[in-house]
């Protein structure tokens, strides 16, 4: 039977005689006669890969993952651990969402174009800006996408892209591989007490600036207090202002929209997703002055021949299917079925949960910063701002091997100095607040 | 509208009639979430500074640095449920019919893999120490290695999150060798005409040159055409094998000969590897750099549109190029063994934040845990099989032979957009249409290896009922769908992509 069966694929439900008679059909002896595969490069080796039962495929990757350990991770810098309702879970698996392709066919579609549709019509609320694609992969890629996208509508001949020195690597890293095929040049700018240094910054803009990157928060976890200045620097030197954040910290922060942002980027599945290894969605958002330079896809509402509202795919000539190399971005596979589980996770939580997480986020961040504080040879937070999830902790102690120490009690956080640690409060239970200050203070004794 | 029943020549057609779910409220499908509900949350500073937590009571950050307020629906679980059930009944997936859809590999999705990927240890942050996730760095490390298997490559990374994503670490992974070598001038990328779109995107993204080549008289690579388009600029020749027409490039070695002694890098994209499992492997073809794409070949659910994965594997002298971090064992080395993150030594970078699709990552390695060699194998030789027989099966013309996965047949005077919709009404997800090019009116079709017998019949009866139908039938379709046929140009001369931008009274006339 097919539970057990080790020869095969499992997943082809063909019998001999079907076989035999679809060979038949087909005018072929075997199989083999079916391949026009020269023989110099054909393959008769082994792959050396066992065949293994559904039963005990499940248990090779739970022994294989049994190694990971069972931590309480006070971990954010970009992704975060948020509880994902079982609304989500069980909603996003019915097949018909988890096992469709891209909607080409959308009179067949129109589930998943709505919730798309939806998807971006949240983030439109969230940052005040007309247009939001249904996905990038990651904030990574979707900063590394705006990068591109000012490089085509610059009206001037300029080169610069400024980001803050405390960008993180994976996005740095990211951003400069999608712009190493054009002029651009990324640069830094420095940050005053973890916020932008607005003097630094009017030093280095200027018309050979093409963008401008910020985040709110920031990957420490502050809250930028002077974007209006960013946005209002940007847009006198004809550069992009683009906004990096997410659907929690808009729910509460600063609309980008107030601040003059032309181009938000981030990571939207802080809401949908639980940790996952860095796996995320990559929230793109821009004005209307830029739609036909929007990279990835798009939803729209149209109509059908009976006249009702229905859903489509629409201006797919930016696409690479149909514009090729003028494409405004190569990306095709996207991250539909993340975006579809953040639009559900948002919903669930309404407008009054969203903004609710978020001031939770900065209370709760205050609150055990406090009692870190308290702690003997511990500062925090360092940074004499507002935090939002997150915090920078110094301690008296070499970071690493406190780290090190918290680790043996369960507990994971970031290093992020010498004698820096970063913690974050997003996703972590309440009641594992207090054992975490218990062992923190064991581990500086 | 079209009479139905002038359509039942072929008595099995009938077999698939299929009428998709439809809910209809004040004359509209279902309601979008802000027609069944609107809030305002108002977001502004409490007077005291009593941490008051609740949404309307007060916020804990000064006003300068909040919005005013928030907007969105607000309902309960209840009433959500029963939406999100409604919008997955108007959707068509794997598991509501045949899907076979030229180029996309739409194969079944184990179910189990969804149990793997929801295990509590999955669920991990990626700036754990390695020390303390040795099961993800295995479990990638073990992926790695069954990947370089199955293409014939010496390295693999993970990180790519899609198969656009993938050829662009080949294109930028094949930039920073050439640049290596002193070869930085090669501003060149050849693609086959009938490639993927993405291809031509990836390498513009690059920053490169796109070169376009025709294709010879059986559908596959101009030797000649590529000889005049080989050059000192050459950076990599793109290549797709079996091609768009399901067409091995017999003459693989001999291209390979040639990009080589150019001194160019030999692209493989693995959108159809389907076809090979077992059979080639793009190593031994001669293939300098590969994608593969999980969500295709190793039947990870696309999820609507993605997420997918796109891994990359490559000849030994390529791997000290790929993306940071890989996984590596220290076996050998340490006192406790185990596997650690380590970055390539003339490292390309990051192409994503972190290590890419890590879900997908795992729902594909179980996968591959599960079929292993014969099922992989067998795999590739009943999705040729399927192509073959449903090919025998239909009646519109197939110009291209011998193909293997897949097949483009032309729908000849008939337009294939037309033939697509009307499809939709049987029952079965159309195949890709219009592309590529070099065949009129093109159906490319890719049944997989998971339809059997009787279901192929069934889609051979599809196709051969809309063969027999007449213009006006195609036009109007399709009729049995959530949605009739949808206004493209409506959609695209004014964009409507949001609910804020749509009109508020946009009741339909009816």
């Amino acid at each position: 039977m097919h539970g057990s069966h080790t020869t095969g694929s499992p997943y082809a439900p063909h019998t001999e005689e079907d076989r035999s008679a679809m060979l038949e059909a087909v005018g072929a002896e075997s199989v083999d006669d079916l391949f026009d595969i020269p023989d110099a490069v054909e393959f008769d080796g082994e792959f050396g890969i066992d065949a293994r039962s559904e039963r005990e495929t499940r248990r090779l990757v739970r022994t294989i993952l049994g190694r990971n350990d069972d931590l309480t991770e006070l971990l954010g810098r970009g992704h975060y651990g948020y509880y994902v309702p079982s609304l989500v879970d069980h909603l996003a698996d019915r097949s018909e969402f988890l096992t469709s392709y891209t909607q080409y066919q959308p009179e067949i579609s129109q589930g998943f174009l709505q919730a798309l549709f939806e998807y971006q019509s949240l983030l439109v609320e969230l940052t005040g800006l007309e247009v939001a694609n249904c996905s990038m992969y990651d904030a990574a890629t979707a900063l590394g996408e705006a990068a591109t996208l000012a490089e085509r509508v610059r009206d001037t001949s300029g080169h610069r892209v400024l980001v803050p020195d405390l960008l993180l690597e994976g996005r740095r890293s990211t951003l400069e591989n999608y712009v190493a095929g054009t002029d651009l040049e990324v640069e830094e700018y420095p940050t005053d007490d973890a916020n932008v240094d607005l003097a630094a910054l009017e030093e280095l803009v200027d018309e050979e600036c093409v963008m401008v990157y910020a985040e709110n928060p920031t990957v420490r976890g502050t809250i930028e207090e002077g974007l209006e200045s960013v946005g209002d620097l940007a847009s006198d030197h004809d550069a992009l202002f683009v906004l990096g954040s997410d659907p929690v910290a808009l729910s509460l922060l600063q609309r980008p929209a107030d601040v003059g942002a032309d181009v938000v980027v981030g990571d939207a599945s802080v809401l949908g997703l639980p940790t996952s290894y860095g796996m995320g969605l990559g929230l793109f958002a821009t004005t209307d002055d830029y739609l036909r330079q929007v990279p990835g896809r798009l939803v729209g509402a149209s109509e059908d021949a009976t006249d009702r509202r229905a859903f489509t795919l629409t201006l797919q000539t930016r696409e690479q299917h149909i514009r090729r190399e003028r494409a405004t971005s190569n990306i095709c596979t996207n991250q539909a079925w993340v975006a579809l589980r953040t639009a559900m996770h948002a919903a669930y939580l309404g407008p009054n949960g969203m903004v609710d997480l978020a001031e939770r986020g900065v209370t709760r961040a205050e609150d055990l910063a406090e009692r870190l504080d308290d702690l003997v040879g511990v500062k925090a937070p360092v940074h004499d701002r507002h935090h939002l999830r997150e915090f920078v902790a110094r301690v008296d102690q070499p970071a690493p091997a406190i780290a090190d120490d918290l680790e043996k009690r369960g507990f994971a956080v970031h290093v992020v100095g010498d004698h820096e640690l970063q913690v974050c409060v997003a996703g972590v239970p309440d009641e594992r607040i207090d054992p975490f200050v218990a062992a923190f203070r064991e581990v500086i004794r | 509208m079209s009479d139905r029943d002038e359509s039942d020549a072929d008595p099995r057609a009938e077999q698939v009639r299929y009428d998709q779910a439809r809910y209809v409220e004040n004359g509209q499908y279902e309601p979008l979430l802000s027609e069944k509900d609107q809030t305002r949350v108002e977001i502004g500073a409490s007077d005291g500074d009593d941490g008051d937590d609740s949404a309307d009571g007060g916020s804990p950050l000064p006003d300068d640095l909040t919005r005013d307020s928030l907007e969105l629906p607000e309902l309960s679980e209840p009433e959500l449920a029963r939406h999100y059930t409604r919008l997955s009944q108007m959707i068509y997936g794997i598991d509501s019919g045949p899907y076979p859809l030229g180029s996309c590999t739409m194969k079944y999705n184990p179910k189990f893999t969804e149990d793997v990927a929801a295990l509590p240890k999955v669920a991990v942050h990626p700036d754990r120490s390695e020390r303390s996730v040795q099961g993800t760095l295995e479990l990638m490390y073990r992926l790695q290695d069954y990947l370089g298997r199955i293409g014939g490559m010496d390295a693999v990374t993970l990180q790519p999150p899609a198969g656009a994503a993938g050829e662009f670490v080949g294109i930028r992974v094949a930039a920073a060798y050439h640049e290596h070598e002193g070869e930085g001038h090669r501003d060149e990328v050849i693609i086959p005409e009938s490639a993927h779109g993405t291809n031509f995107a990836s390498a513009a993204l690059g920053g490169y040159e796109v070169v376009s080549l025709p294709s010879d008289e059986g559908g596959r690579v101009d030797l000649e055409a590529l000889e005049a388009a080989l050059s000192e600029n050459t950076a990599a020749l793109m290549l797709t094998n079996p091609n768009t027409l399901g067409l091995f490039e017999r003459d693989i070695e001999e291209i390979a000969e040639m990009v080589h002694d150019v001194g160019g890098l030999l692209y493989y994209d693995g959108a159809n590897l389907n076809a090979l499992l077992g059979r080639a492997r793009p190593g031994d073809m001669g293939f300098d750099v590969m994608h593969y794409n999980v969500h295709k070949t190793f039947a990870t659910p696309h999820g609507g549109g993605g997420p997918g994965a796109g891994p990359v594997g490559v000849v030994d002298e390529l791997a000290p190029f790929l993306p940071a971090p890989r996984v590596r064992s220290n076996g050998e080395s340490k006192s406790e063994p185990g596997y650690e993150l380590f970055d390539p030594e003339h490292t390309i970078g990051k192409v994503h934040g972190y290590q890419g699709n890590w879900l997908v990552l795992v729902k594909a390695f179980a996968y591959i845990a599960r079929l292993g060699d014969e099922g992989l194998a067998d795999a590739s030789a009943t999705a040729v099989l399927n192509a073959n027989y449903l090919a025998s099966r239909i009646g519109y013309e197939v110009p291209y032979e011998p193909f293997h996965h897949e097949f483009v047949a032309s729908a000849g005077d008939q337009d294939a957009a037309d033939v697509a919709k009307r499809m939709l009404d049987y029952g079965v997800h159309p195949p890709t249409t219009k592309w590529p090019e070099i065949v009129p009116e093109a159906l490319m079709t890719e049944p997989t290896e998971v339809e059997g017998k009787g279901t192929l019949d069934r889609l051979a009866a599809a196709f051969n009922a809309v063969a027999a139908e007449d213009d006006e039938t195609l036009e109007s379709a399709p009729e049995r769908t959530t949605a009739r046929r949808i206004d493209q140009t409506s959609a695209a001369r004014s964009p409507r992509l949001s609910w804020q931008a749509l009109e508020p009274e946009s009741e339909s006339d009816e």
